[in-house]
């Protein structure tokens, strides 16, 4: 075992902890200073010490309402589109042509996501998808600007951020487990639910993360497929700081939601803690 | 050779000419002698065209320039960075809400941004713009402005922005699909609640929104009124689920059909009407908003130099009349409306009848820093 001198180690972290420091760590404290913070008289910040922004935080109930459902509900049904991707990819593709297919799958990624939120709104208004509806008979259906465009667009952004991490995982299912289990007299059915599910869910967890914050933090998808009439978070912190210009107010709704995140992550830790059977942390 | 300049008997004119062509004299001779290069001196002076453009040398760096959505001809632009060999960045925003909380955050980086009648008493009182030296900008003359709108750019005296382009808000309407004929501001709210449910559209924006909400029941579109704010809010709450959307960008949703009806600016509906001659543009009849939008120079500008040259070139009247013609506002200037197209200047869009302007209403600062206001809408937003 070789040993690492503290020297060396504090030299390894300095770059990191430097960026985060000023970057993160910093920011964080003003935007918490801020929060404690009154609005100025035309819109801004003004020094001084009150819990009011805090108690305020119910004007905004809507917004953090609206985000708490979406956002969960679209990492859930974005999980259960990427799971049967990730599976096909990690067990049922032939391993030549496995990482040329992965590509594939990120490849939205390397296109603006402005231009293909735009490309979602001209499917989704009325001259897309509904005049498909129409011409079967099903007329004045609306989609674009409301809630269904907006988890739409989630579902089909974040797929490429959901499939990797559960790939991995498969990928590192020991088959051996499969052939024990098969032997051991389970279905194909049940060597899936009680052997590769579980196994799998770390990475399911990871995935679910990413998904799910990003969609908490989300200004855009909200802004363009719900046309402003989809409230989320996002939305209120753009209002905020850009339109009313009540940066303490603003200030506040980014605390909350950060102390949201903190307890999301602190559960998902823990429950990919709890999952690792070995000494080393499964995030996948 | 005659003591009396300028006078010369046309026999010595000739003898002077025969003489400059054979080389016995120099040009500066000729021209001195005859009073030729007084008389073309004088001339050039007189004739505007002629009119050297102001010296651009000593330009250098980068423009950056912040401005509203489809505002400008990029050919100006062009021309201004082939002229100079300034590079202009163009930043646009949708609302002036944006831009004063750019300015407030500070470091910006602009040198050059449009701001909007109401605001510039509050860019002065928060000491975000500078004085302009009228000096630097030969091209502009305050004579020829409609006297209308110079008093927002000017406050106590000193000048703070100057006049581009103005407009009013009113709504625009896709007479194929919207075969009522409303006139005001009561019967766009109605139809919204009724005939033409999910079809419409608001800005995201306080002023227009709140405002033309207010004027559905006759109350002033600045109003600051508790009472009257509140029936203006219970009304956009009733009218939201009948919402398309709330959108400062409404063109692309007009275009395609998605929406029917929308508050609208005078530019966007010139547009529209001109690519999509069914949809046409009301003011109405209760009044609304009259605007101009302006230059300015925010404090701290890297560039101030680039700045008032590229908003000198702006205002001079041949180009600011291609700059009307791209973006469809009426210019505030009226050298600028002669070298205008006829058919511009008699469109009803960009020059609406007085009686149409007369229940019109400038945009009042307080409606940029009321809180309250600013609640309503993010309420409204919420619901």
């Amino acid at each position: 075992m070789t040993r690492r001198s503290s020297a060396v180690t504090a030299l390894l972290l300095t770059p990191a902890g430097v960026f985060f420091f000023f970057l993160l760590i910093l920011p964080l404290a003003v935007v918490v200073v801020y929060s404690f913070g009154e609005r100025a008289e035309a819109g801004g910040y003004a020094p001084g010490f009150n819990f009011g922004n805090y108690l305020n935080l119910p004007a905004r109930g809507k917004a953090f309402f609206n985000t708490l459902t979406l956002a969960p509900l679209g990492t859930a049904v974005t999980a259960l589109f990427a799971y049967p991707m990730a599976y096909f990819l990690a067990v049922k593709v032939s391993p030549k042509y496995r990482v040329a297919m992965l590509v594939l799958v990120m490849a939205p990624f390397w296109t603006s996501q402005l231009l293909r939120y735009y490309a979602w709104m001209m499917i989704l208004g009325s001259k897309g998808i509904p005049s498909w509806l129409a011409w079967l008979g099903f007329n004045d259906i609306q989609i674009i600007n409301t809630p269904w465009a907006v988890l739409i667009g989630a579902i089909y952004g974040f797929m490429p951020l959901m499939v990797p991490p559960i790939y991995v995982s498969l990928e590192k299912l020991d088959k051996r487990l499969l052939e024990a289990s098969a032997d051991l007299g389970a279905s194909p059915w049940a060597s899936f639910v009680q052997v590769t599910l579980p196994l799998s869910l770390p990475g399911v967890a990871t995935g679910s993360m990413l998904v799910f914050i990003l969609l908490m933090g989300d200004y855009i998808l909200p802004q363009f497929l719900g046309g402003g009439k989809v409230f989320f978070i996002g939305n209120a912190l753009v209002d905020l700081f850009l339109q009313s210009r009540n940066w303490p107010f603003g200030a506040a709704v980014a605390m909350a939601l950060v102390a949201i995140m903190f307890v999301t992550i602190f559960f998902y830790m823990r429950f990919v803690l709890g999952k690792s059977g070995t000494r080393r942390v499964a995030l996948v | 050779m005659s003591k009396l300049i300028g006078y010369i008997t046309p026999q010595k004119f000739l003898d002077e000419l025969r003489r400059y062509q054979k080389g016995s004299v120099t040009r500066r001779h000729f021209l001195g002698v005859t009073g030729l290069g007084l008389a073309t001196a004088v001339m050039s002076a007189a004739v505007p065209g002629l009119r050297p453009r102001k010296a651009y040398a000593g330009l250098s760096g980068t423009l950056n320039f912040t401005t509203w959505p489809n505002y400008f001809a990029q050919e100006n632009l062009d021309n201004f960075t082939k002229n100079t060999g300034v590079k202009i960045n163009v930043a646009i925003f949708g609302s002036n809400e944006e831009m004063l909380a750019k300015l407030q955050a500070g470091s910006t980086g602009w040198d050059v941004f449009v701001p909007t009648n109401y605001t510039i008493s509050t860019y002065k009182k928060l000491d975000l713009i500078e004085p302009l030296d009228l000096k630097k900008l030969p091209n502009y003359d305050q004579s020829a402005q409609d006297p209308r709108f110079l008093g927002p750019g000017t406050i106590d005296g000193v000048v703070y922005a100057v006049p581009k382009d103005w407009g009013t808000t009113g709504f625009v309407i896709n007479t194929k699909k919207v075969t009522q004929n409303p006139t005001s501001w009561k019967e766009f709210w109605d139809l919204t609640q009724g005939p033409i449910s999910g079809k419409v559209m608001v800005h995201d924006y306080q002023l227009t929104t709140i405002g033309n909400a207010l004027k559905y029941y006759g109350y002033s579109f600045n109003s600051n009124d508790e009472k009257q704010l509140g029936e203006a809010e219970k009304l956009l709450l009733a009218a939201k689920p009948h919402l398309f959307g709330i959108n400062s960008d409404y063109q692309p949703a007009i275009r395609n059909g998605d929406a029917w009806m929308s508050i609208a600016w005078t530019g966007d509906a010139t547009q529209l009407h001109r690519d999509i001659p069914e949809i046409i543009y009301v003011l109405g009849k209760e009044g609304g908003e009259i605007w101009v939008d302006h230059y300015a120079v925010p404090k701290g500008a890297p560039n101030r130099e680039a700045a008032y040259a590229f908003v000198d070139y702006l205002l001079t009247p041949d180009i600011n009349a291609k700059e009307v013609q791209a973006h469809g506002y009426p210019s505030t200037d009226a050298r600028t409306n002669k070298l205008v197209p006829k058919a511009m200047l008699e469109n009803p869009i960009l020059y609406p009848a007085k009686e149409a302007l007369a229940p019109l209403e400038f945009g009042a600062a307080e409606t940029l820093t009321n809180p309250l206001r600013a609640e309503i809408m993010a309420r409204f937003k919420a619901a």
